[in-house]
């Protein structure tokens, strides 16, 4: 007992850095916000006053948070099955042993050195009906590429930004899912083979259940990305197109320009707590629900 | 348990195998003939690297052989996929699945070949109560031993009825009292199954205890085949005298042992201390083993190792001894091709 409390000042000294650098970044704009959320300001944003704790449930029920959080669901609803399906896609592809392949493992990857803001952009200007080279391309398929343009047309901006979004996250969830598949031993796939298993049968009975932790990881992490998503709708659409806004979410009537509560520090604030509170509970959702039908290693 | 089987020997012929192309070429298997008859318990045996794993896989149809014809049967295999085969095959590793209960493990071949489900569970339940893992069926795999492990990677083998089994050192994970009791029972399930079997070992006492054929295997080349008993007693080379038995035949230098121009194998066992003549030893170290003695010397600078009852009287260390040995136990190998030579 003695002996540990003449260690104290040794431990305190070796977890300072990580407690400052937590409590700076982490627990006191945790705390502030918590703060801010019960401020009710004028429209200018000057004039704030105690709104105590019942905003939190006024901006819950708020229509304009409703509505970017119903628009989020829809974002996440589309990024985090295709993403993974694409990414596990390719990762099966390139875990093969042939020439070349390291140059298509590098293609696949690329993306995760690629700033959301940079993939973005890449995509405005290909969606562009002026310029862009998809709409040229593809206009008779789909003739919303160009009248009015696919980011301005109400009903697939949001699947849009997604396009954008997903392809953003591809090569993050391609690595992953590369290294998940390079850690399934070679033994369970050659006695599926002498069993007979073909392709499919090999897929759906040992990689899949193989990939069962990492896909419930990955899919932990791509949803919480797109419930935070913000980067591609501020330089896709803006929260856009006016006035259905389909592409606000929740990240974008925090801080977007174009936000409706964006002189309010106080409401902002109190949708980002919301927001907190809500991926907490998707977490965990995820983690309750995926849990017992993911196997973990032996 | 009676099952049908089909007749399934199995024949290698001039099975050659290269990994790699140019001058990184390594050839694993080179140019071997093995004849496996029906019902046989065959032993390939050899140290790690000596192509037996790389043979049994393409039995399996895990490999292609660069040239050569395998045959399951009458029919040639070579282009016929694993599936096809009617092989069945155990992984030292057991490559069980670890998300699957014993149960869905074992009935997986089954279920491949879309067998309906009462049928897989009936056959299930069939081989696993042959193993005695019938209480485990509703477990997965990580809540259970090594041994019972080994013996869910046996029963899913077993359930297809397969003309043939592959094993690839499926004892070495165990530790030696299970391994001791397991191979007891892989014999005990040879006669019972009344199967072909090809079993990969580097392990000397499983290839002598199990096998009613053992193929002894070195860098990728056939030693000798042959029942355990004649390979013990008659080894072809110099690489089987000492590879089988323990401790290894003392292969002594042209001349040392006896005028004449070839090398004389003589097993520890046979070896015996003499009053008139033989070979002088000096006694380096004595290893008393409770059943036996070992006596370990040097004649002039070969190591030589004489088998002992632990009952005889034991020399000291540094003493001299003379050794010698009757005709029928001197083996005699070319020095050249290290063949035998026999009288």
């Amino acid at each position: 007992m003695k002996r540990r409390w003449r260690e104290l000042p040794i431990a305190v000294g070796m977890l300072a850095p990580s407690a400052v650098i937590l409590g700076i970044f982490v627990v006191y704009p945790l705390v502030r916000a918590v703060q801010l959320g019960h401020l009710r300001c004028d429209a200018t944003g000057k004039r704030c006053r105690e709104g105590g704790w019942g905003q939190y449930i006024d901006v819950f029920r708020s229509n304009e948070f409703q509505h970017a959080l119903a628009n989020t669901a829809r974002l996440a609803l589309m990024t985090v099955p295709v993403g993974l399906a694409l990414g596990i896609g390719l990762a099966v592809l390139a875990d093969k042993q042939i020439r070349g392949i390291g140059f298509f493992r590098t293609v696949f990857s690329s993306t995760v050195a690629t700033s959301v803001a940079v993939a973005s952009l890449v995509w405005f200007v290909l969606l562009q009906p002026e310029v862009g080279v998809l709409p040229d391309l593809l206009h008779g398929i789909i003739p919303s590429l160009k009248q009015p343009g696919l980011l301005r047309d109400p009903g697939t901006a949001l699947p849009a930004v997604a396009l954008s979004s997903i392809w953003a996250s591809l090569g993050f969830t391609f690595i992953v899912m590369t290294a998940a598949l390079q850690g399934i031993p070679r033994e369970l796939y050659e006695s599926a083979f002498v069993d007979g298993a073909g392709g499919w049968m090999r897929f759906s009975n040992v990689t899949l259940p193989m990939l069962g932790p990492t896909i419930l990881f990955t899919s932990v992490v791509l949803t919480t990305r797109a419930f935070q998503a913000y980067a591609e709708i501020a330089l896709l659409t803006g929260g856009g197109p006016d006035p259905q806004r389909p592409t606000q979410s929740v990240a974008y009537l925090i801080y977007g320009q174009n936000s409706l509560v964006k002189n309010d520090i106080g409401l902002k604030s109190a949708s980002a707590v919301l927001l907190f509170v809500v991926l907490l509970v998707l977490a965990l959702v995820q983690f309750r629900g995926l849990d017992k039908r993911v196997h973990y290693g032996s | 348990m009676t099952y049908g089987w089909a007749v399934a020997e199995v024949r290698l012929e001039h099975i050659t195998k290269r990994f790699g192309e140019g001058v990184d070429a390594v050839t694993a298997v080179d140019d071997v003939t093995i004849d496996i008859e029906d019902h046989d318990f065959m032993i390939l045996l050899g140290p790690s690297g000596c192509g037996k794993s790389t043979l049994l896989r393409m039995v399996a149809g895990l490999e292609n052989p660069t040239s050569g014809e395998i045959f399951i049967g009458t029919q040639k295999v070579n282009d016929v996929a694993p599936k096809l085969r009617d092989v069945a095959m155990v992984f030292q590793s057991y490559a069980l699945y670890p998300h699957k209960t014993v149960r869905a493990n074992i009935e997986f071949p089954l279920k491949v070949r879309g067998e309906s489900k009462p049928d897989r569970g009936a056959k299930a339940k069939t081989a696993a109560d042959a193993l005695g893992l019938g209480e485990y069926l509703d477990r997965k795999p990580g809540q259970l031993s090594g041994g019972q492990r080994q013996r869910v990677a046996l029963a899913r083998a077993i359930v297809r009825q397969p003309a043939v089994f592959c094993m690839d050192e499926p004892l070495s994970n165990l530790d030696a009292k299970l391994r001791g009791e397991t191979r007891a029972e892989l014999v005990d399930l040879h006669r019972r199954l009344d199967a072909t079997i090809l079993y990969v070992t580097h392990d000397q006492v499983e290839a002598m205890t199990m096998g009613t054929h053992v193929a002894v295997m070195n860098r990728g080349q056939l030693q000798q085949i042959g029942t355990p008993q004649q390979v013990y007693a008659k080894p072809e080379t110099v690489f089987v005298a000492r590879f089988i038995g323990t401790p290894p035949m003392n292969v002594m230098p042209v001349g040392l042992f006896e005028r004449s121009e070839v090398l004389v194998g003589v097993r520890p066992e046979h070896l015996e201390l003499s009053a008139n003549g033989g070979l002088p030893v000096t006694v380096r170290m004595v290893e008393q083993l409770g059943h036996e003695t070992l006596l370990i010397g040097d004649a002039q600078g070969t190591r030589v190792i004489l088998r002992q009852d632990a009952e005889a009287a034991v020399p000291s260390i540094g003493a001299e001894i003379t050794v010698d040995a009757s005709e029928a136990h001197r083996h005699r190998f070319d020095p050249a091709t290290e063949r035998r030579i026999d009288r």
